[in-house]
Order: structure tokens, then C-alpha cells, then sequence
């Protein structure tokens, strides 16, 4: 409710259009952030904890 | 070999599967990699999924639009949903860049794909017993959807009590059983080696 009152999501979507390609705002926001997490993963370093004996 | 199928299933499942192949504690070095993550993190989502979903079907499909506790639940099933396809789908990313198919692994990637597609069919069911203009919105469209390729008889998306029996008892339980058996298949096979490592391909449990 409070993050709602930040972010106001009560109107209809915002699309982007390009030609025939649609995308709403939300889909292309969690398509990147998939994109950017999946970049992430391949580069930065991975923790190595103690070894178990 | 025995005809009882005790003694057949024995063989294909206890026989076959060693605990330290079905419970590793140690991994390849090429799995310390943050791209190894998102597998598991797709079952945790599940998991959350599992939890709240459960919370959900004990109180009823209306129990969220009158109880904060109940869009609390409500929220986290939908922020769990929302992590589970964003984890499947960078999973899915990772491994098809590196061919994870490689070394007699076609049945772990089918798996996958199966369950991948047994997802997309419980979220859609989930869709449509929200009991608001959303679902309605949804089921009124896919009905023509539906109506258009000839199922329509076997599948009515106007019939909520229907959409919610698949939704809580029926494609749980079958994508349950599906990731089970993906992961079983993964534990069996052994994480596949980077390509530029064909020479562990089928070796390196």
C-alpha cells in the first residue's frame, strides 16, 4: 500500500511501440533487469569459501 | 533378470542411484561460478511458492481482497512467481549458451523445457482465479483463444472452480514432479563442463 502511494500503478500500462513491436513498460523493465542479472552472473567474481575436509 | 517388479524397480531406482551421486558435497571447480546459482534459485522460489500457495488454498481464493494478512500472502506468492520465471529463464540462458545438452544430456535439457512448459500452464491457471477485472479480463480473452484451436470442450477458462482445482491439486503436483526428476537426471549426469572442456563431458560427477 505505502510502496503503491510511491509508485502510483493505478492507471493502464505504459507501452513502448516501435512499427508492429509493442512491449509494455513492465515487461521491457523485467526483460533488461533478466538481461543485467544474467550479465552479472557471467562476470563478477564468485566467493570461494574454506574447503570441507 | 526377475519378473517381480519389485526387484525391477529396485534395480532402476536404489540400484542405479548412489547416495553420494544423489547428495553430493563436493562439485567440479567449473561450477564456482555465479551462472550455477539460478538453477537452485528457481527451486527456492518454488519452494516460497509451495509455502504461501498452500497459505492461500487453506483461507480461499477471495481471502486477499479483504484481509491484509491475505494480500500480504497473496504479494509474496506473486513476488515468489515473479522470481521463479526470472531465475528459470536466466537458467535457461545460461544453459543453452553452454549447450548443456553435451554429453548425453538431452533428457536433463527436455526436463527443463517440460517443465519450463508445465510453469507457463500453472501461472496462466493462477491468472485466472484471482477473482478480479484482471482475471476476467484474461479468461474472457483466452476462451477464444482456446475455442480457436478446439479444446474449448475439454478446457473451460470461464470455469473458475475448474482453473482452481488445476491450479492447486493437479499442475503443482505434476511440475513437482517434473523438477524432481529434472533434478534427479542432473545428480545422475553430473553439471555439464564448459565447452572448452569436452574432455570431462561425461565424467565429471
Amino acid at each position: 500500500m505505502y510502496l503503491a502511494a510511491i509508485i502510483n500503478l493505478n492507471h493502464p500500462a505504459h507501452y513502448y511501440s516501435v512499427g508492429p513491436f509493442s512491449i509494455s513498460a513492465g515487461n521491457a523493465v523485467i526483460i533488461l533487469v533478466m538481461i543485467a542479472i544474467f550479465t552479472l552472473a557471467l562476470f563478477l567474481p564468485f566467493p570461494h569459501g574454506k574447503a570441507d575436509k | 533378470m526377475s519378473t517381480s517388479w519389485t526387484t525391477r524397480v529396485r534395480k532402476a531406482t536404489l540400484e542405479s542411484y548412489k547416495p553420494e551421486d544423489l547428495l553430493p558435497d563436493t562439485q567440479p571447480a567449473y561450477v564456482a561460478s555465479w551462472i550455477y546459482i539460478f538453477g537452485v534459485a528457481t527451486i527456492a522460489a518454488f519452494v516460497m511458492l509451495f509455502a504461501t500457495g498452500l497459505w492461500l488454498t487453506l483461507e480461499g481464493p477471495a481471502w486477499w481482497h479483504t484481509s491484509s494478512i491475505g494480500h500480504f500472502a497473496n504479494s509474496m506468492h506473486l513476488w515468489s512467481v515473479e522470481l521463479f520465471f526470472v531465475f528459470m529463464v536466466v537458467h535457461l540462458w545460461g544453459k543453452f549458451w553452454m549447450a548443456a545438452w553435451r554429453g548425453k544430456r538431452i533428457t536433463t535439457w527436455v526436463s527443463g523445457v517440460v517443465a519450463f512448459m508445465a510453469s507457463i500452464i500453472t501461472a496462466f491457471t493462477g491468472y485466472l482465479i484471482q477473482t478480479n477485472f484482471d482475471s476476467q479480463w484474461i479468461s474472457t480473452e483466452a476462451k477464444d483463444g482456446f475455442n480457436s484451436i478446439g479444446v474449448g470442450a475439454f478446457f473451460n477458462a470461464l470455469n473458475t472452480g475448474q482453473a482452481i482445482l488445476l491450479h492447486v491439486a493437479l499442475l503443482p503436483l505434476l511440475l513437482g514432479g517434473i523438477v524432481v526428476w529434472h533434478i534427479i537426471l542432473i545428480r545422475r549426469k553430473g553439471v555439464v563442463p564448459p565447452i572448452d572442456n569436452d574432455a570431462t563431458l561425461e565424467g565429471n560427477k
